[in-house]
């Protein structure tokens, strides 16, 4: 009988629908994985009685119309989700139950999925190796001669728990590459979509101009259709747009005849290991053999995204995490007075990353810094997107290598920041311009590491960048090979 | 116009200091829900119980601008006769308090949603137009009970996220007199508008008072010092003479004013530090990400102009037209709306001159008496002008309308009812007034000699012991026409 855990997500959908297995096989059997591989850490909650109780029901409906009926998921800790507790990987809020559900998630329980718990991820999404989570380090799938990896971060938990086949599929957020940098180090598909495609109500916020959630799955398909479902205007945010109703997966083609392909050469960074550059011309040469027209593009203030990123995220972040205060929900430690109260209170619910961006961001923003820091960093982030504006006159995607390197050790950055902040160098650009990227796997290092590209669309123009993904996809044919080493 | 000239000063030894005012008033919004969210704005309800999950400030949640609070605004804006911005943005203000549960509050900073404007105030020494510095919207915070339990705070978060304007003047304000007209008029014109219900007690309506003095003739503005959050204008009154008062003997003294936070003690009537300058907050403003900037067209602003009201200031010059009204009878109409609807409303159906004076005098002090507003007054528009008519008309005497005016207050009823009922008509009837007056004139023989003989005064006690011969009802005209006759 075949394994239901190395389905994609369509094709799990198919055999529920076509009744090649029950809801409550397909959920099982994820149950039944999720339960032997408590090693990988993915899980900060998990939710599998109810799972398969809500699998049940489905069975006993004999409804089986909805997009994604019975498909076991698990998202990000930073979902809201009603009456299950919803931590942000943080101590701050390790004891929060939500009475309400996040639009993205609403979403995929209308269309019949079933939550099967929440994952970990950096705390507060700050981090690119989800060695900041409260709940300890999760571990990536693939190892470098039997030593522990990481999965990537923020969404190292999405990351790793899609890779071991623990969830059909899984939504992440991304602020400055947080669904892209951990998909490729695990070999998986992530898509961080158009700023303002996806509500953000309900999500746990970082940086608010910066955040979007996506989707996070084992292949491109699964990507469209995943994104079809979370997508949509919501009148709850503020920030969300206005757009008709996607049919991504059904559009999707697999063909670049004539498409045309920018390769900015600010991104050939110094120092680039030769692996990621010979990949990045694979790249390159499968578009071209498949008729795509490539042209060289510059992108000429990509220099300055990292350090732009790192005055608006801290800057918007120590803003956003103000309410963790210890008064109204989650935890708190006692003090003399209100100010002990906050101090004692902020110091031990935080940890070191999340106190560190608050106060970057809080110096940024402070009277007399605010001009030559915040403001300034608006300023590179317009000229930033004005470098998009001007490429997309001339393309209709770019592409470029994910991360700089394939997954690294743990604690290998975890002394250094900025080296740790480096992991960002590729994705970050996406975020300050608002535009959709999507990180693909491509092929295995000589050490069996997944390496992976990224191609940036134009605002709104997901389906462009889902074909092109699409199509390279069907060339390169990659497989995963994760072993089951932890069970 | 003016009858007196502006005075206020304080004398110090070394001469005449002026005092320089201005004001940052929080006016609430009138609207049913608060500026983010949908909860109600209540006043009074039970603690908490108003709170959605944006204004407990749960994980995740987003504002979205209630559309209704953005054009109390505008209209507010063109109340006060200021430039509308089609363009605004909201800011963070960033603090830590309990009773915020953002760790921010949501205000406009650098970008207004209304600029300069203006208030006329009509003093004894003429008009004076205060300038209007800017006008933005902003969220109210919580609230903290200190004395609900010997150790701990309570937070009742029914205030947090209701709409408030502040309305920033220039410092153009003089005294503590104009400060009152300002805000009265500032009240009276949100009134009007039906933008912010100004109620002070409920704190609807509240201040922040910049001071600073300088010696007269001066052009630099003093150090100023900020008041914070006073919710009375008797308070404002007596926070700005204290702390003139404070400055100019400082600076008398030779020493320096520092710009700093204070705080009014009703108790002790004095003002005392809050916080230096160099404690001031840092707030951290920057535009929060959460909202994109506000926009509106021309044609937005120009729908509510066009269903804007009738406003005190064109009140006032047309009641004058119209019904040739002093200045001083015309502004004490206008002060508030439903008054001047009131009169209007008894104007047109009786006559202007009584009824000017009926409401101002005799209907005001009923309604001070007994604690009640115009808006709750128990003798209607309708019954007032009808008590009016009867006067006009001859059926009763002014002093029997005084007797039916305090049945109207207890009881609510229409006068000419009351008139009939209790047999009140005026009697006008000659014959029956001859008979009264023939009966008063022989119980008074004795007097009515000393009048024959020169005592002229004592014609008034005759008209009186007629009309209370005759219950009151005696035509007060006629009685004198016959008295004059009967006694020549």
């Amino acid at each position: 009988m075949t394994d239901l855990t190395k389905l994609t997500l369509v094709e799990c959908i198919k055999h529920v629908k076509e009744k090649k297995c029950s809801a409550t096989e397909l959920v099982g059997a994820y149950v039944k994985r999720i339960e032997k591989s408590d090693k990988l850490n993915c899980f900060n909650t998990k939710d599998l009685e109810n799972a398969l109780s809500k699998a049940k029901k489905i069975d006993t409906n004999k409804k089986f119309d909805k997009a994604l009926v019975g498909a076991p998921i698990a998202v990000k800790d930073l979902f809201c989700t009603k009456n299950l507790k919803t931590t942000a990987s943080s101590k701050i809020l390790s004891n929060f139950i939500p009475t309400y559900e996040s639009t993205v998630t609403e979403k995929l329980w209308n269309e019949d999925a079933i939550l099967i718990g929440k994952l970990n991820s950096d705390e507060f999404a700050m981090g690119s190796s989800n060695e900041t989570s409260n709940f300890g380090n999760v571990l990536n799938p693939y190892r470098l001669n039997n030593e522990n990896l990481v999965p990537g971060g923020s969404s190292g938990g999405c990351a790793s728990a899609t890779a071991a086949d623990l969830t059909s599929a899984t939504v992440g957020t991304d602020t400055g590459g947080s669904i892209r940098q951990p998909a490729a180090f695990t070999g998986i598909v992530g898509l961080k979509p158009t700023y303002g495609r996806c509500s953000r109500w309900g999500i746990v916020a970082f940086a608010s101009s910066l955040d979007q959630a996506g989707p996070m799955t084992k292949d491109v398909k699964d990507a469209a259709l995943m994104l079809d479902v979370i997508s949509g205007y919501d009148e709850k945010d503020s920030t969300s747009a206005k757009k008709p109703k996607s049919a991504f997966l059904n559009s999707i083609k697999n063909n670049v005849k004539g498409l045309k392909v920018g390769v900015p050469k600010e991104y050939r960074v110094d120092n680039m290991p030769k692996e990621v550059d010979d990949l990045w011309q694979e790249g390159i040469k499968i578009l071209k053999d498949n008729g795509a027209i490539i042209k060289d593009i510059s992108l000429p203030h990509t220099k300055y995204a990292l350090p732009t990123y790192y005055i608006i995220a801290p800057a918007e972040a120590s803003s956003n995490l103000a309410r963790y205060d210890g008064v109204r929900y989650g935890f708190r430690a006692e003090g003399k007075d209100l100010t002990e109260m906050y101090e004692n209170t902020r110091s031990k619910g935080f940890g070191t990353e999340v106190k560190r961006r608050i106060m970057i961001g809080t110096y940024v923003l402070s009277s007399g810094y605010y001009d030559a820091y915040y403001l300034k960093a608006q300023k590179v982030r317009n000229l930033i997107k004005m470098d998009f504006d001007n490429a997309y006159k001339d393309v209709d995607v770019i592409l470029t290598p994910t991360t700089p390197t394939p997954a690294f050790k743990f604690g290998k950055n975890t002394d250094d920041p900025i080296a740790m902040y480096l992991n960002d160098i590729f994705t970050v650009t996406a975020n300050l311009a608002g535009l959709p990227a999507i990180s693909l796997p491509i092929k295995y290092n000589k050490d069996g590491l997944p390496l992976a590209l990224q191609l940036f669309g134009k605002s709104f123009d997901e389906q462009t960048l889902l074909n092109t993904a699409y199509s390279i996809e069907q060339q390169v044919n990659f497989k995963s090979q994760v072993k089951d080493w932890w069970m | 116009m003016s009858d007196k000239e502006f005075n206020y000063y304080i004398s110090g030894e070394t001469g005449k200091w002026e005092v320089v005012i201005g004001l940052e008033v929080h006016a609430q919004v009138s609207s049913n829900a608060k500026l983010f969210s949908s909860s109600s704005t209540q006043f009074g309800s039970e603690p908490n119980s108003q709170v959605s999950l944006i204004d407990a400030a749960m994980p995740g949640m987003l504002p979205v601008i209630n559309k209704f609070c953005v054009e109390q605004a505008v209209r507010t804006g063109l109340g006060l006769k200021a430039k509308i911005n089609l363009l605004s943005v909201f800011d963070r203000k960033n603090y830590f308090y309990a009773d915020l549960p953002q760790g921010y509050q949501i205000s406009q900073f650098k970008h207004p949603i209304v600029g300069e404007g203006e208030v006329v105030l009509d003093m004894s020494y003429g008009t004076k137009k205060i300038g209007i510095e800017r006008l933005h919207l902003e969220q109210d915070a919580g609230k903290s009970l200190h004395d609900q339990d010997p150790i701990k705070t309570f937070i009742d978060l029914n205030r947090s996220g209701v709409a408030l304007m502040e309305i920033v003047s220039k410092p153009d304000l003089r005294s503590p007199e104009e400060v009152a007209e300002y805000i009265k008029k500032l009240r009276s014109i949100m009134r009007y508008l039906g933008t912010c219900d100004g109620n002070m007690e409920e704190g609807s309506l509240r201040a922040d008072v910049n001071v600073s003095v300088r010696k007269i003739g001066s052009k630099d503005f003093g150090t100023r010092c900020e008041i914070k959050n006073v919710n009375s204008i008797k308070f404002m009154q007596q926070a700005i003479q204290y702390e003139a008062k404070r400055q100019v003997e400082l600076l008398e003294e030779g020493k320096k004013i520092d710009q700093e936070t204070r705080l009014f003690d009703t108790k002790k009537n004095e003002t005392r530090q809050m916080r230096s300058k160099e404690d001031a907050h840092d707030y951290r403003y920057f535009p929060d990400p959460d909202l994109p900037p506000l926009k509106f067209d021309q044609s937005f602003v120009d729908e509510i102009k066009k269903k804007l009201p009738e406003l005190p200031d064109d009140k006032k010059e047309r009641l004058i037209k119209d019904y040739k009204l002093s200045n001083y009878e015309a502004g004490v109409l206008i002060s508030d709306k439903d008054t001047s609807d009131y009169f209007e409303d008894v104007a047109k159906n009786s006559d202007v001159k009584l009824a000017i004076n009926w409401v101002i005098g005799d209907l005001f002090a009923a309604l001070n008496k007994i604690g009640k507003s115009i808006k709750e007054t128990p003798i209607s528009s309708k019954n007032l002008s009808k008590l009016i008519q009867l006067i006009k008309n001859n059926t009763i005497s002014g002093r029997i309308a005084k007797d039916i005016f305090e049945l109207m207050v207890n009881d609510h009823r229409d006068p000419k009812v009351i008139v009939e009922e209790k047999g009140l008509v005026q009697e006008s009837n000659v014959g029956e007034l001859e008979k009264i007056i023939e009966k008063v004139l022989k119980d008074n023989s004795d007097k009515v000699a000393e009048y024959k003989s020169g005592k002229d005064k004592l014609f008034g006690f005759f008209v009186g012991s007629v009309i209370k011969e005759s219950k009151g009802k005696a035509n007060p005209a006629l009685v004198n026409d016959i008295l004059k006759k009967k006694l020549s």
